[in-house]
């Protein structure tokens, strides 16, 4: 038993170095000492085969691109509440400009199609804080940074740095898509924020006041408690928008899992894989179709328990159904 | 002068160590257009162009990475310097020419031509191609033809197999192993066009003393002859330059 789970770290270990340091191309497999077998795939019988097949280190970018994913949702979902309640808020406050500001980013970002906005933010928080390191780190060099088509920086300046490993890049292209998502999505949530704000009875806040409540405590214990009750129903379609708009990942160059299904299922000739096939996109995007259907189906069940509990003792017809109605 | 001079070749050795030291070039690559690039078991660029990419490297000291871009955006993320290099069976032409810069290039001037089912005959009408191509612009200019455009080349044959063009136009040297390997079910129809003047690698415009050192590699390298056999090794034994 010890032994075989050394004999899996041992794999992952060398997983890992193979992914690092380019080169090792006979590190071909996954789970390469757990399936020794593997070494003459065209011996193999079908199940076997597959079962090889299945853990190239190909397939592994796949899995990787799954927990990519679902990490970009975990970041991003509270990203995105937390900028929309800082929409919703700055679309109420006191000062015109604040208003002003809450309003401009609502509008504009909802007005824009999301693709340009996601081929837009990235490009222009990379040249900017390029931009900026050049200005800084490199003084001495005053030549314009736009160089006809080119953008041109020194290599200082350049983010994440030239010799940087490749997984330093990934994680930069990430954070810029993560940011992407945050703001376009930020923007939705602030949209159904604002609305369930003005949804909450006026006589609620106005016996509050009533009562000698400063606008503070009525705003953070009579309003926002019962702004949510409100808003989780555009909450949650803006999260099964944002679960299927995962796949635009791939435009800010982050290989997400509809890439791999898509390079993966493509077909593959036996002069460059060891495990040719024709074109299997079909059982690849039927995979992806199970994914995302059982992925939103349980974020239904979860929201919907979400929203019974933030309900109960409310006066609403929801609310009724746990305490009051008895 | 004399300070010029010396100035100037102080300004040389700056750079150059500068570049030796610190800089290491990024090569962008599809990793979807075997022989030239593709993506091996190993999750990683393989091919023709990872030979040629790692030797030329070699020959001009230079320390290189691979990254893999999706063909529709690769010139736009090269002159925004996400990378400093493209390798990916390019076809230098005026068009890109005017965007980026071309070294010499590293595989002659190749036919594209049209692969169709055995028994179609001809290319038909409706032709497909990966998008922004030579020949995807030499199909939408022709009449009678109607276009059919896909981001990735696999999909383009995939269509011609499912039915849903008639005929792809693609580089004979990528088609080639598709014909091979069907049994007869594929076949090459029509005649052979000649467009595109080779493949080269992309540069910046602004980045001159990147292109001359890799021009000089490949110089390097068509002149000793190793060029010559990795087109034989990827290209069924094709001559060369």
């Amino acid at each position: 038993m010890t032994a075989g789970l050394t004999a899996g770290l041992m794999s992952i270990d060398l997983m890992t170095t193979g992914l690092s340091t380019s080169g090792l191309l006979t590190n071909r497999y996954w789970f390469k000492v757990l399936f020794e077998y593997c070494a003459d795939p065209d011996s193999l019988s079908s199940l076997s085969w597959l079962s090889c097949y299945l853990t190239t280190v190909k397939h592994q970018s796949l899995y990787w691109s799954i927990l990519t994913v679902l990490i970009l949702l975990a970041v991003t979902a509270p990203m995105a509440v937390g900028l929309g309640l800082a929409g919703a808020l700055a679309r109420r406050s006191p000062f015109g400009a604040v208003r002003g500001l809450g309003w401009g980013y609502t509008s504009m970002v909802r007005g824009i199609p999301d693709l340009i906005f996601f081929l837009f933010v990235p490009l222009a928080i990379d040249q900017m804080l390029e931009y900026i390191r050049h200005r800084v780190l490199c003084p001495q060099e005053t030549g314009p940074v736009w160089v006809g088509h080119d953008f041109v920086v020194c290599d200082a300046a350049k983010l994440p740095l030239g010799p940087s490993p490749e997984w330093v890049h990934d994680i930069y292209g990430f954070m810029l898509a993560v940011l992407a998502f945050s703001i376009v999505f930020g923007a939705f949530c602030a949209n159904v924020i604002h609305g369930a704000m003005n949804a909450v009875p006026r006589a609620q806040l106005e016996t509050a006041r009533a009562y000698g409540l400063s606008p503070r405590q009525v705003m953070f214990r009579i309003h926002l408690p019962q702004t949510w009750i409100y808003a989780l129903p555009g909450l949650s379609n803006v999260w099964m928008i944002l679960i299927k708009a995962t796949p635009l990942l791939f435009l800010m160059g982050v290989e997400d899992i509809v890439y791999w299904a898509k390079e993966l299922g493509g077909s593959k000739s036996a002069r460059f894989s060891d495990f040719p096939h024709g074109d299997w996109r079909i059982y690849y995007f039927s995979g992806l179709l199970v994914f995302y259907l059982l992925f939103t189906w349980f974020s239904q069940i979860g929201l919907k328990r979400l929203t019974d509990r933030v309900s109960r003792g409310q006066a609403t017809l929801a609310g009724g159904k746990g305490g009051l109605g008895r | 002068m004399k300070t010029f001079v010396t100035a100037a070749l102080v300004s040389v050795l700056a750079a150059g160590a500068a570049f030796a030291g610190s800089h290491s070039v990024r090569l962008g690559t599809e990793g979807a257009y075997p022989p030239f690039n593709f993506v091996n078991d190993s999750g990683e660029v393989d091919g023709f162009e990872r030979e040629v990419g790692d030797r030329l490297c070699e020959l001009a000291g230079l320390e290189c990475t691979w990254v893999t871009n999706d063909w529709d955006s690769i010139i736009p993320n090269l002159v925004s310097g996400n990378y400093d290099v493209i390798i990916a069976g390019m076809s230098i032409t005026d068009e890109r020419d005017e965007v980026i810069d071309f070294t010499q290039d590293y595989f002659p001037p190749d036919p594209s031509s049209y692969m169709a089912m055995a028994d179609a005959g001809g290319p038909g009408e409706t032709v497909t191609a990966q998008t922004n191509t030579i020949q995807a612009a030499y199909l939408a200019a022709q009449d009678g033809v109607t276009l059919v455009e896909f981001a990735t080349p696999d999909e383009t044959v995939a269509a011609v197999k499912s039915g849903e063009a008639d005929s792809v136009l693609a580089d004979k040297a990528y088609l080639a192993p598709f014909v091979d390997e069907s049994n007869g079910e594929l076949a090459f129809v029509g005649d052979d066009v000649m467009i595109g003047g080779g493949v080269g690698l992309g540069i910046r415009e602004s980045d001159t003393e990147l292109k001359e050192k890799l021009d000089a590699a490949i110089a390097e390298m068509k002149a000793d002859g190793s060029l010559n056999a990795l087109i034989a090794k990827w290209f069924d034994g094709r001559s060369g330059y």
